[in-house]
């Protein structure tokens, strides 16, 4: 069981040093990161540019070959990460009913029933999968299956929720959908850090932006200033749309 | 083709007004392959999901081995079980030969690794699924077990029915260790073998149909828990 941590009203998430290699490659090289600025974060980069990397090691998921990942100045020790929640590319379900999915992260924080029960009705009807609550996950439609898997990541209770390109599979309605839970959810003071190679899907949530190419942050600042004003060269080429792999 | 007609008429009689001696026979094949299914299922269980979850040196070869464990020919079990339980054997001072347990243990050895071998599939599958969502829900390796084992129900489920119906129709392994003895250690199958060889058809028969409807009850069963599992991306066998 882990210990339920209130959320902080600002989490600070600091990268210092990172590096993974393979092959004797570097694929990740962040030697120094400080996501302070106001949430939502976005991790923005084409395909291969080390985003999904980077947010498994800030969700502690991946053990780097070197460096270090702390949230206010705290190592990522298993109280730190049980206050950060993550939702996947493909939501990963768990083999029981919308309900089931919710229960299981509610017990694991244990809960009463009744507060099981209360919490998991609010949760259900925020997400709008209330009528489906019964139903096997898996027979849900993508966008819903998402929905839910960012639902459970809420019934963590966490401060910090991480975010891997959570509407690469949906259609424009689901997507539209999943913007507006991760806008709630950063409006009610959650630490949102998603990641995303859309760039319109970054003009629409960012207020903090981190752009990241070949395994390294190029660039870093608020929304508003990076989009009007890059100063990288390659960020300017992948705004345009220029700037592939 | 001389009274086969008549031997049958007789085989629907003895099912149709429930023949005590039919029954009984029944009842004790019932009796010795749901003991054994169960029995098997709490080692087997346990050891396919340690196996699927756990980094231990020596675990490829333990999988290869119960793998080919899957395919033991009964009589063989029956023939070590046999030499393990008779007088002389090693667990000989039990007197356990020519009993319903002795034959319990010679399914359980069959049994046991078909449970494990398709428990560790089963469970290596869905941890490979769901390894990085239970991570990041901050659930250990070892406690992720029973949610693997819950979430996998679907499949183990044919598991355990696919044990069972190796149990039930298996006849080498518990003529040696069970001795066919009238009221003690007949079951359906070993009766079948002896009274057809007797010439007594219509038992045989009899017993032959049941059997047969076990049998199809169960592969039946699998195939819909299958259906099930393949439309939840269960998988199974
Ligand atoms: N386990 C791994 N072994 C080797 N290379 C990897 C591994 N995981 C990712 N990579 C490589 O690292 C780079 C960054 O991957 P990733 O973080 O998934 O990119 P993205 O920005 O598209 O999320 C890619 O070139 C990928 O091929
Ligand atoms: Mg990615």
């Amino acid at each position: 069981m882990r210990d339920y941590q209130a959320p902080s009203d600002h989490p600070i998430i600091s990268v210092r040093g990172l590096c993974i290699a393979r092959d004797g490659r570097a694929i990740l090289d962040v030697d120094h990161l400080d996501l302070d600025g106001p949430g939502p974060t976005i991790i923005l980069g084409p395909n291969g540019a080390g985003k999904s990397l980077l947010l498994r090691c800030l969700h502690g998921l991946i053990t780097p070959d070197g460096g270090a990942v702390s949230q206010n100045g705290q190592a990522l020790t298993d109280q730190v990460r049980a206050g950060q929640a993550m939702v996947f590319q493909r939501p990963v379900l768990l083999r029981r009913s919308v309900a089931g999915n919710l229960d299981f992260v509610l017990r694991r924080r244990g809960l009463s029933r009744v507060a099981r029960k209360a919490e998991r009705e609010a949760l259900l009807a925020q997400g709008r999968l209330a009528d489906k609550a019964r139903q096997s996950a898996r027979s849900l439609s993508g966008g819903e299956a998402q929905r839910l898997a960012i639902l459970r990541a809420l019934a963590c209770k966490p401060a910090v929720l991480f975010l891997d390109e959570p509407t690469s599979a949906l259609d424009p309605e689901a997507t539209q959908e999943v913007e507006q839970m991760v806008l709630r959810a950063s409006g009610q003071g959650l630490r949102v850090v998603m990641v995303t190679h859309d760039i319109g899907q970054a003009r629409r949530l960012a207020r903090e932006v981190v752009m990241m190419h070949g395994g390294r942050v190029i660039e870093k600042g608020l929304a508003a200033q990076l989009f009007s004003g890059p100063q990288n060269d390659l960020t300017r080429r992948f705004l345009s749309g220029g700037l592939m792999v | 083709m001389q009274d086969f007609t008549q031997e049958f008429i007789i085989a629907l009689k003895l099912v149709g007004t429930g023949d005590p001696e039919l029954w009984a026979i029944v009842l004790l094949s019932l009796k010795v392959s749901v003991l054994a299914v169960i029995i098997s299922a709490l080692i087997g269980m346990p050891l396919g999901a340690g196996l699927a979850v756990g980094r231990f040196p020596g675990r490829r070869v333990l999988i290869v081995l119960i793998n080919a464990l899957m395919g033991l020919p009964p009589v063989v079990v029956g023939l070590l079980v046999y030499l393990m339980l008779s007088r002389s054997g090693p667990l000989g001072v039990l007197q356990l030969l020519y009993t319903p347990t002795a034959m319990i243990i010679a399914q359980v050895v069959l049994v046991t690794p078909i449970i494990a071998a398709l428990t560790r599939q089963v469970v290596e599958m869905l941890a490979t699924e769901y390894d990085e969502q239970l991570r990041s829900l901050g659930v250990s390796r070892l406690s992720s077990v029973p949610v693997l084992l819950w979430d996998g129900r679907l499949a183990l489920m044919t598991a355990l029915l696919a044990g069972f119906g190796r149990a039930i129709a298996e006849v080498g392994a518990v003529i040696i260790v069970g001795g066919n003895i009238n009221h003690v250690t007949r079951v359906m199958t070993t009766t079948i073998a002896l009274e057809t060889s007797k010439g007594n058809l219509a038992l045989a028969l009899a017993l032959g149909a049941i059997l047969i409807s076990l049998a199809v009850s169960v592969t039946g069963a699998v195939s819909v828990l299958s259906l099930r599992g393949e439309r939840q991306g269960v998988g199974h066998a």
